[in-house]
């Protein structure tokens, strides 16, 4: 029986036949998928300079050819990366985590629930069943922030436009002080025993275990392949539009704001600018496909990597339709804590790239 | 007739997964009879003990939770379920 169920187990993760040409048409597609990300910046080039007789030199020329590169290379990153996190994502579930997550002590608890809430996908629609999930399991307070902080601080989208746009340092550790603010915040926010600021009827609930059964799915791997196509679509779907205006506005940022403009503003010298960026960001909601370009033009002109960093977290991390959401599990109180020191993290996040980079 | 629940507090999301959960079940052939009901409620959700929304419930049981499954798969549950009906 035990070892029936052990070759059942395994038999999951081996590709059948239909996988394996299903893996065979993977592999020409990433050769396809490289060879046009490859010559992108050739393209670009021959058709703004020749094709459309833009001067190099010139402020609109240089605009339209940092829109017409960057707009498909963004665009190929995105299809390509978000079919292969929506692969690893399709072996993860809630319900999982919270099994790995629950009876681990604080510390250990914080850091694998950082970990697993960054490649969670986050809805916030589903973040107070999230919550209530985890409190219900007896998983300490503490910890479940953890996992609430870094799901939407760690952004697959962010992500991608980081790695295109600024290269893979940035983007990791972009991923590396996303788990950290959440791990720092998740035992700060345990240590302050806030339980009493919790919505009663949470605590009240007693768990009917009922938990819900026919969930275990075992997934072949075409059918892997067919959600991360369908969440691929969906996604790029969502956000190409924001990617466009995102570098249309930054080409123009490009071509037409002269170098260093932003020092002052948002470099390294102006202490400020840090704090007041995370504020700033507080009660803007915007999508992070829009931002990043955005942010990389800022970059180019003196803005300092930190404080650029710290502003995006912000904008992605906290949002007022996500605070009114978690009104319904969390007093006031609570959610105001939450957001101090969700921001304070970010800040000092914020001042260490400054000092680092 | 099947009782078909959408579990969701109304997220673009779970719009979408009633319609086609809709879409799928009406054009089974032979048709399959149902009634669908939106729980919209978190305390109601939560009972069903997912953490992860929309989910699709028939008959009480929870078939899938945090993604909207293919039309064919919906179908094929409904399915299921309907051959279990009649043997009861």
């Amino acid at each position: 029986m035990a070892v029936k169920s052990q070759q059942a187990t395994l038999a999951r993760f081996i590709p059948s036949g239909k996988d394996r040409r299903n893996f065979a048409v993977l592999a020409g597609a990433a050769v396809l998928w490289w060879l046009a990300y490859s010559n992108l910046q050739a393209a670009a080039n021959l058709l703004s300079y020749d094709l459309l007789g833009f001067d190099a030199e010139s402020h609109l020329g240089s605009s339209v050819n940092f829109f017409l590169y960057d707009v498909p290379k963004i665009l190929l990153l995105l299809s390509g990366m978000i079919f292969l996190i929506t692969i690893v994502q399709t072996f993860i579930n809630p319900e999982r985590v919270r099994e790995m997550v629950s009876g681990r002590a604080e510390g250990v608890g914080n850091v694998v629930a950082a970990l697993f809430g960054a490649i969670t996908p986050f809805c916030s629609c589903s973040s107070v069943p999230l919550f209530i999930g985890f409190v219900e399991a007896g998983i300490p307070l503490g910890i479940t922030f953890s996992f609430l902080v870094t799901s939407p601080i760690m952004n697959e989208v962010a992500f991608v436009l980081l790695l295109g746009l600024f290269g893979w340092k940035v983007a990791l550790l972009y991923l590396a002080s996303g788990i950290t603010i959440g791990i720092v915040a998740g035992i700060i926010l345990g240590r302050l025993k806030l339980e009493r600021f919790v919505e009663d009827f949470v605590y009240q609930r007693q768990s009917r275990n009922n938990r819900a059964h026919g969930l275990d799915e075992h997934l072949t791997w075409t059918e892997r392949f067919e959600r991360a196509i369908a969440s691929t679509r969906d996604i790029v779907g969502k956000v190409w539009l924001f990617v466009i205006i995102g570098v249309g506005i930054g080409a123009f940022i490009h071509g037409f704001v002269p170098e260093g403009a932003l020092t002052n503003i948002m470099g390294e010298s102006a202490w400020w600018s840090v704090p007041i960026s995370v504020l700033l960001g507080i009660p803007l909601y915007s999508n992070a496909a829009g931002i990043v370009p955005v942010v990389s033009a800022l970059l180019d002109k003196g803005a300092s990597l930190g404080t650029v960093l710290a502003f995006m977290m912000s904008v992605v991390a906290l949002s007022l339709p996500e605070m009114i959401i978690l009104r319904r599990v969390l007093k006031p109180r609570l959610i105001a804590i939450f957001v101090g020191v969700v921001a304070l993290s970010i800040v000092i996040t914020g001042y260490l790239f400054n000092l680092v980079v | 007739m099947l009782t078909v629940k959408i579990l969701g507090s109304g997220c673009p999301n779970c719009r979408r997964l009633e319609a086609e959960t809709r879409a799928a079940l009406d054009a089974a052939q032979p048709s399959i009879a149902y009634e669908l009901i939106k729980v919209t409620d978190f305390m109601d959700i939560m009972s069903y003990g997912i953490m992860t929304t929309p989910a699709l419930v028939i008959n009480e049981t929870v078939v899938s939770a945090g993604r909207i499954p293919k039309a064919e798969q919906i179908v094929y549950w409904a399915r299921q379920f309907q051959q279990q009906a009649d043997q009861a």
